[in-house]
């Protein structure tokens, strides 16, 4: 039980709003400590996933000297543009349409998109564009529904598309894991059982994106007509 | 032999935080010129020594870090964000050729997924077969600042500037993914998993099958929740609740078991800020003011998505 103090740090010090590396850290220490680690062990083991965790990292990195110039050279007004002159486009349909590509991308192994590479640059600023139609203004709490969804939409399309693809972590994770067990279970097998559950994402996400379409309608005809509910 | 190994990907990005550190330090109305070069530095420094020193190092370089962030030295320097109308006009001039280097990133990513990989003269490759993804995205990502410059006029300097007002914008939390790995990591070594997997075969009757099914798919939601991370919650609760319960005291069908319960594994990610790559960078980088405003727009999803997984496992692993 007592091993479980890093889980209750990491509760108490997301709630107190204390500096989350900091708390990280120090969970990290206590549940070392706790389970009989020396200092030097912990520090050794931080170094190494450290390290083996570079990837998380590198895309970033990488991606933002272009994203960054290609910003400052109008790549989200010229989105915008582009996206007032298609009369259906919405936010919620944008966002939907971005899901759904990098759903059927990722399940066939093709990895694109990402929140750095595509939802900063392209999704969420044309997202805004569809929503503010032609010449009017967002509240800047739709303006954060927006991006929040844009960013949710490259998280379903990404979890929700990756099991269905044979040879990528996942399905490989579980069938190693058998395999340590003794156990022989068919990689095709977990790849289609995956499958329900991607549809079921993908029609939540369109339940999502449409209440964020009517969301933003009523706050804009608020704004409008701001004497309307009298 | 590889000629091009993930290794070389890594020395780039440190190669360029250096870069970064440097400009910080030439900041004189840096608020926080010399703690913030000095973070990024450390930071270089372990993208590009991790194969070297030794793990221990990297590890009170981390503590280093950690200690600079809590201290508030890592702050943004001065903005100088170019106007709107300036970029309204550059946007103009370049119309859809503006475009072509943002798409650029994907298409590479595809044809070296499909390509890169298979691409060898005997024994020498020309990548790591293994890690052809990252190394794609990362040719891509090159490939595309070349052909943006080209497109725009902009030089390397105007490049590195932009990508550095960038990564200002993200600070310390850029780091907090590797962090909180390395926390699930520790948290796998020291067995966290087995007493949470221990306290939830013993709490609920897991010799009712729809319980069992109940208690793996929460427990797995619940352990990712907790480690930030699906695939190192699945072995823990597969193994102490899903194998012994579902699969041998019920007989269900281990495939769909596992497929649906690292689904439900997904749910947790959708949850949790531990989960801080999908979760809080995105906030971060989409510039939201509340941090967890992307876990707020998951919760609805997550928690469908969630109950239809515990359905469909309920109604499937006993009869296939």
């Amino acid at each position: 039980m007592i091993k479980l103090i890093g889980v209750a740090l990491i509760a108490a010090g997301f709630a107190l709003r204390v500096n989350t590396l900091l708390v990280v850290l120090a969970a990290g220490l206590a549940t070392g400590f706790a389970a009989g680690f020396s200092l030097n062990e912990i520090m050794a083991m931080i170094g190494k996933y450290f390290s083996d965790n570079r990837a998380m990292t590198l895309p970033i990195v990488l991606m933002l000297p272009v994203v960054g110039l290609l910003e400052r050279y109008g790549l989200k007004e010229r989105a915008e543009v582009l996206i007032r002159r298609s009369k259906a486009a919405t936010a919620g349909r944008v966002i939907l349409l971005y899901t759904a590509v990098r759903q059927i991308s990722i399940s066939l192994g093709v990895s694109i998109g990402g929140h750095a590479g595509a939802v900063r640059p392209l999704v969420a600023p044309m997202a805004e564009a569809a929503a503010r139609g032609s010449g009017g203004e967002l509240s800047s709490a739709s303006v954060v529904q927006i991006r929040a969804h844009a960013a949710a939409g490259e998280n379903i399309g990404n979890f929700f598309g990756e099991d269905i693809f044979i040879a990528v972590g996942a399905i490989l994770l579980m069938k190693g894991f058998f395999e340590a067990q003794g156990m022989n279970v068919s990689v095709w097998a977990m790849a289609l059982w995956g499958i329900p559950t991607a549809f079921i994402a993908f029609a939540a996400m369109w339940w999502r994106c449409r209440l964020l379409d009517r969301r933003i309608e009523r706050a804009a005809a608020v704004e409008t007509n701001p004497g309307g509910a009298q | 032999m590889k000629i091009i190994t993930v290794e070389a990907c890594y020395a780039v990005v440190g190669l360029y935080l250096f870069v970064l550190a440097g400009r910080i330090a030439a900041e004189r109305d840096h608020p926080r010129r010399w703690g913030s070069a000095l973070f990024w530095t450390l930071l270089g420094v372990t993208f590009i020594g991790a194969k070297v020193l030794a793990p221990i190092i990297i590890g009170y370089f981390v503590v280093a870090m950690v200690v600079l962030a809590a201290m508030g030295q890592v702050t943004r320097g001065a903005s100088h964000e170019t106007s709107r109308q300036e970029r309204v006009g550059h946007a103009e001039r370049l119309r859809n050729r503006i475009f072509w280097p943002a798409l650029l990133i994907p298409a590479t990513a595809v044809v070296g997924t499909l390509i890169l990989g298979e691409l060898h003269h005997g024994d020498v490759w020309l990548v790591e077969p293994k890690q052809v993804t990252l190394i794609a995205l990362s040719l891509g990502a090159m490939l595309a600042l070349i052909v943006a410059m080209r497109t725009t006029g902009a030089n390397v300097g105007a490049a590195s500037r932009e990508g550095s007002r960038l990564l200002q914008t993200l600070g310390w939390s850029l780091i907090l993914p590797q962090m909180l790995a390395a926390l699930g990591g520790i948290f796998a070594k020291a067995g966290v998993g087995e007493v949470v997997a221990g306290l939830v075969a013993q709490a609920v009757p897991t010799g009712v099958p729809w319980v069992a099914v109940l208690a793996y798919c929460g427990g797995m939601a619940l352990f990712t929740m907790v480690m930030g991370n699906a695939f190192a919650a699945f072995a823990v609760i597969t193994g102490g609740i899903g194998l012994p319960f579902i699969v041998k005291l019920h007989g269900g069908n281990p495939a769909i078991m596992a497929a649906i319960g690292m689904l439900s594994g997904y749910c947790g990610t959708l949850l949790t800020p531990m989960a801080a790559n999908f979760n809080l960078v995105p906030a971060m980088l989409l510039e939201l003011d509340d941090k967890h405003a992307v876990i707020k727009a998951q919760v609805p999803l997550a928690l469908v998505i969630f109950a239809a997984n515990v359905i469909l496992m309920m109604v499937l692993v006993y009869r296939f």
